[in-house]
């Protein structure tokens, strides 16, 4: 993409202001994972209030960036690079509101966890680990997006199969807990459902990651699945 | 959904421009233009002004035969018969019965509606009252102007509106069955509404006749060409299918012409 400016400098700003918009909605979404895994970790129910607070700017978030697009492809009819930042924004803000939908859920299941008074979480450790891969993951992509770096997309495409093995690893053990003691049912749902969320922002970031590629090349590798990089199979959709 | 596109080497060329220079005087402005033309395609031509679209297009019918000092090297073939157009010994009022040009503003002639179209059929020797009839209802059908000039065909030209004089001009093109139509900036000087009455009439003539349309307007080349050329000093920078040059162009300078970063 071309780094000088339009002859129009409101474009030039217009787009700006979506462009730094996008990441200050992505820096929101990240903290708030961060704190919802928090939550996860020590039972904190002030913080978990504060994720599904922080969820609401999230959402408006997504709704004013969707309306700034609107905006410039009435005034501005974007072509070429322009157009496809446009494009890949409004797709990246649906990703960036959904993986805070996932933050509020782990938050929300973790809430569900410490009030049924347990204090011994099975895999506790593992899930967190899984959480902050995905965080990794999400602030790299924004960080990519920023940068137009589309090699960076690449390689954290690839890894999205690492917090998938994780998820998969996850639920095995905790399937192998619950056959020990039956007793741990309900919490171990909980638990599932709070890696599965994981895994989705995994795949979140990935979608992100796909259209960085689309801003900078044009190519659209959605659903280009590479060797033994499948979907994770079972658990809860 | 934007439909698969056939590999180029499949369609068939209407014309091809093969290291094409021309000068005017010692200005060189088109410099080495190597260009197909596709049948019953549309093919777009943008670029700043001065770029050379517009001469590119005026070599088409020889218009720079009118002018001393100007000249052409290279070629511009026309098939299927492989003439090519630029060839001293091609006389350029032949060239001109087989492709006719539409101007950015209506110029009718100081006639009625029925004569303007008349004309050019006139001209080629048909004189017949129920012949020129019919290919002048045939024309104006052509132009989508028939409905609304049918009862006025004996009321002079410049009684129609702008958009109206201008699809004039098209039936008038058509009349003599062009195998190219040349389009020079066509919609520059109207309205809206009459503007997108020529490009949906120009999204009707290809599938009869070959279309290239010089425009300044960007978002016109995108709606209504199939191929978009980029130029600029004379010469050609990009081309390509028209989805591609505005959503992924190759080349950096067509990227910056058309998302308005030029300068």
């Amino acid at each position: 993409m071309p780094h000088s400016e339009h002859l129009s400098k409101q474009y030039d700003s217009d787009l700006e202001d979506i462009r730094s918009r996008v990441l200050q909605m992505g820096g929101l979404v990240e903290a708030q994972i961060l704190a919802a895994i928090e939550c996860f970790g020590s039972g904190n129910y002030d913080l978990m209030a504060q994720v599904t607070d922080t969820d609401r700017r999230v959402n408006s978030y997504e709704i004013e960036i969707d309306d700034a697009c609107a905006h410039v492809i009435a005034k501005r009819q974007p072509a070429a690079g322009d157009l496809r930042l446009i494009m890949a924004v409004s797709k990246i803000v649906t990703d960036l509101e959904r993986t805070g939908d996932e933050a509020e859920k782990i938050a929300r299941m973790a809430k569900n966890i410490y009030d049924r008074g347990r204090l011994q979480i099975p895999r506790s450790a593992d899930v967190r680990h899984a959480g902050n891969l995905a965080v990794a993951m999400l602030r790299r992509v924004l960080d990519a997006m920023a940068r137009l770096d589309a090699a960076e997309a690449e390689r954290i495409i690839d890894e999205d199969a690492a917090i998938d093995d994780e998820f998969r690893g996850i639920v095995r053990q905790l399937v192998t807990f619950v056959m020990e003691d039956p007793r741990t049912i309900s919490t171990v749902l909980d638990i599932v459902w709070i890696a599965k969320a994981i895994e989705r922002i995994g795949d979140h970031a990935k979608n992100i990651a796909e259209q960085v590629i689309y801003i900078v090349h044009g190519t659209d590798v959605r659903h280009t699945v590479k060797e033994g990089h499948g979907e994770p199979d079972g658990g809860p959709q | 959904m934007a439909e698969p596109k056939p590999a180029l080497d499949s369609l068939p060329l209407k014309a091809h421009a093969a290291s094409l220079n021309f000068h005017y005087g010692d200005f060189h402005a088109l410099k080495k233009i190597d260009m197909p033309i596709y049948d019953k395609r549309v093919t777009a031509l943008i670029g700043p002004s001065g770029c050379g679209k517009s001469t590119f297009l005026r070599c088409f019918n020889r218009m720079h035969d009118l002018y001393p000092g100007n000249r052409y090297e290279g070629e511009i073939r026309l098939h299927p018969d492989n003439v090519n157009l630029l060839d001293r010994a091609v006389d350029p009022i032949e060239v001109r019965m087989r492709l006719s040009m539409v101007f950015q503003k209506p110029n009718p002639f100081p006639k009625t509606i029925f004569e303007n179209i008349a004309y050019g059929l006139r001209v080629r020797g048909i004189n017949r009252r129920a012949v020129l009839e019919e290919k002048v209802e045939e024309a104006l059908r052509g132009a989508a102007l028939w409905n609304e000039a049918k009862d006025r065909l004996h009321e002079q030209a410049f009684n129609l509106s702008g958009g109206q004089q201008q699809r004039l001009c098209i039936a008038r093109a058509l009349a003599t069955e062009p195998e190219i139509l040349l389009f020079d900036e066509p919609t520059s000087a109207l309205d809206p509404i009459a503007t997108a009455s020529i490009e949906e009439l120009i999204a009707e003539l290809k599938q009869k006749v070959t279309i290239l349309i010089v425009t300044h307007n960007m978002q016109q080349a995108a709606r209504v060409s199939d191929f978009t050329a980029y130029m600029y000093l004379g010469e050609l920078i990009e081309y390509g299918w028209t989805d591609d040059i505005f959503i992924k162009p190759q080349n950096p300078q067509t990227e910056a012409y058309i998302t308005g970063r030029f300068g």
